[in-house]
């Protein structure tokens, strides 16, 4: 077959193609309401005018900032935290079952306890977005600490490592690929509380835009925002995918 | 002694949390003490309502897991097992899974109004790209050697699902059973908590509505307990199924 010669990108592509012309083709013959799915032109129309003269670009702003802010917050306090629970074998044994529970609780469950706390506004929304983003990265972190090689450990005995040299010097090195990992989905928890919390606070954001197109009927902006979120969610990961094979080259070229 | 210790942590927490709290006095309209959340937590177990909401919960989970885990699991042996496939999806995969599933929330009401069908199919869209893309790659990296028993016994395609790939890649279906699952009972909780009115999360947002703090306290718990327990169980049942096969690590954090 000459299809399977083309190269992956291509073939990716044509995949892609392929879906939206279906999608045009469902919408065209009026197999489903317009008003549950837009045509992909119309979607389009509404991306386009909305990023040009409408709200969308401010909305989109504001997501991915409140994303950031919040999940560099919760990954600085994670890595820290960790650190400390990581140094020690005894504080993991104490505390790995209480985290455990927390992990599991669904971040979202406490955005009441948050609202009735400090209310509707932005900073319960970046609350609830550190909150729920802190886990994966403080685990991951903790976890790294855990695998340190022993022969590392004694080494760092042998030289009378300060616990502060310890982490700086042996943990965290070790600790990054688990981190980078933890963050990585750290932020896409941060994303989705951040779409959460705006839609039951109304703070501005591709959330409450959703929320407010849906009841609006306004389909074409709904799915706007929602090609918004997917692309907000996959550039991040990306983003973060580089930095991560940038951060542990040397990793790579030591194990070669 | 030694495996007591993980408790101490949370009893200690517990403690002062109660003591802070009768020492400031009064009540209050955010916050309650443990005791009083103890309290509150065996008072709906016993009138009802927190089972009553459980089951609500629950149900829709299991629903929207098992059609979403189903449907990726079908997908990803599919796209596993042909490189044409898995080649011209990747792309379009890309483009769909970082979507977050809480936003499909508004357009699910749209289409199926309040009820078990919206969060469903919120529950199953959130799964399905999980179980996809551990089901793909499970049957990718299922030993070449099997596929090549598989065309000397000239079985058909379906016969190859049936008898080689799905006994090959279990294990590794297992985990992304137990990884779609913890996603679920988030997505499910999420949807109540922000439209569908009924379940575990419509109890906790009526608690804080009404300035009932130690029932939220009390349907909180319960639900980190639901979570922790599910996974626990699905653990577990996933070492003594594979038991023999080895550790399963798919590197991925539940």
């Amino acid at each position: 077959m000459t299809l399977r010669r083309l190269p992956t990108s291509v073939l990716g592509v044509l995949g892609l193609l392929t879906l939206i012309l279906l999608w045009h083709l469902v919408t065209a013959a009026g197999l489903v309401s317009k008003a549950f799915l837009p045509s992909p032109a119309a979607t389009v129309d509404a991306l386009v005018w909305g990023l040009g003269k409408g709200d969308l670009k401010g909305q989109l702003a504001a997501t991915t900032l409140r994303m950031l802010n919040g999940w560099l917050l919760a990954s600085i306090g994670a890595i820290a935290l960790g650190s400390l629970i990581g140094i020690s074998q005894t504080a993991r044994a104490y505390l790995r079952p209480t985290l455990a529970f927390a992990r599991s609780l669904p971040a979202s469950a406490v955005i009441p306890i948050a609202i009735s706390l400090v209310g509707l506004g932005p900073s319960m929304v970046l609350g609830v977005v550190v909150f729920g983003s802190v886990w994966p990265t403080l685990l991951a972190t903790v976890q790294g600490f855990a695998n340190v090689e022993p022969r590392l450990r004694d080494v760092a005995q042998v030289l009378r490592l300060s616990h502060l040299a310890y982490v700086g010097k042996i943990g965290l090195p070790n600790a990054v690929p688990d981190i980078l990992a933890g963050m990585r989905l750290s932020l896409t928890i941060a994303l989705i509380l951040a779409v959460i919390g705006e839609m039951l606070s109304g703070q501005e954001g591709l959330g409450s835009a959703i929320l407010l197109a849906a009841r609006a009927f306004r389909a074409a902006d709904l799915y706007a925002g929602l090609v918004l979120l997917g692309l907000i969610g996959l550039l991040s990961s990306y983003g973060l995918i580089w930095v991560e094979r940038r951060l542990t080259r040397w990793r790579q070229a030591a194990m070669r | 002694m030694k495996r007591w210790r993980g408790v101490i942590v949370p009893v200690v927490l517990l403690a002062l949390a109660e003591i802070a709290f009768r020492a400031r006095g009064g009540p209050s309209d955010s916050l309650a003490p443990p005791s009083r959340a103890v309290a509150a937590l065996l008072s709906i177990l016993l009138d009802g309502s927190l089972v009553v909401g459980s089951a609500q919960t629950l149900g829709t989970l299991l629903a929207g897991l098992a059609l979403g885990s189903l449907a990726g699991a079908t997908a990803g042996i599919a796209l596993g097992s042909s490189d044409l496939l898995r080649r011209m999806t990747f792309l379009t995969i890309e483009m769909l899974r970082p979507i977050p599933s809480v936003a499909l929330l508004p357009l699910s009401l749209l289409i199926f109004g309040f009820g078990y069908r919206m969060e469903i199919a919120v529950i199953a869209f959130a799964t399905f790209w999980p179980s996809l893309i551990l089901t793909q790659s499970a049957v990718v990296q299922i030993e070449p050697r099997l596929t090549e028993v598989a065309r000397l016994l000239r079985l058909s395609r379906w016969q190859t699902a049936a008898k080689i790939i799905l006994p090959a890649a279990a294990p590794r279906l297992m985990t992304a059973l137990r990884l779609a699952a913890g996603l679920a009972l988030v997505v499910a909780v999420t949807a109540e908590i922000v439209s569908n009115p009924q379940g575990l999360g419509h109890d906790l947002m009526i608690a804080q509505e009404t300035l009932r703090p130690e029932r939220m306290f009390a349907v909180l718990f319960w639900v980190g307990l639901i979570g922790w327990g599910k996974n626990a169980a699905l653990l577990r049942l996933e070492r003594r199924l594979f038991a023999h096969r080895g550790d399963v690590d798919t590197g991925i954090a539940a």
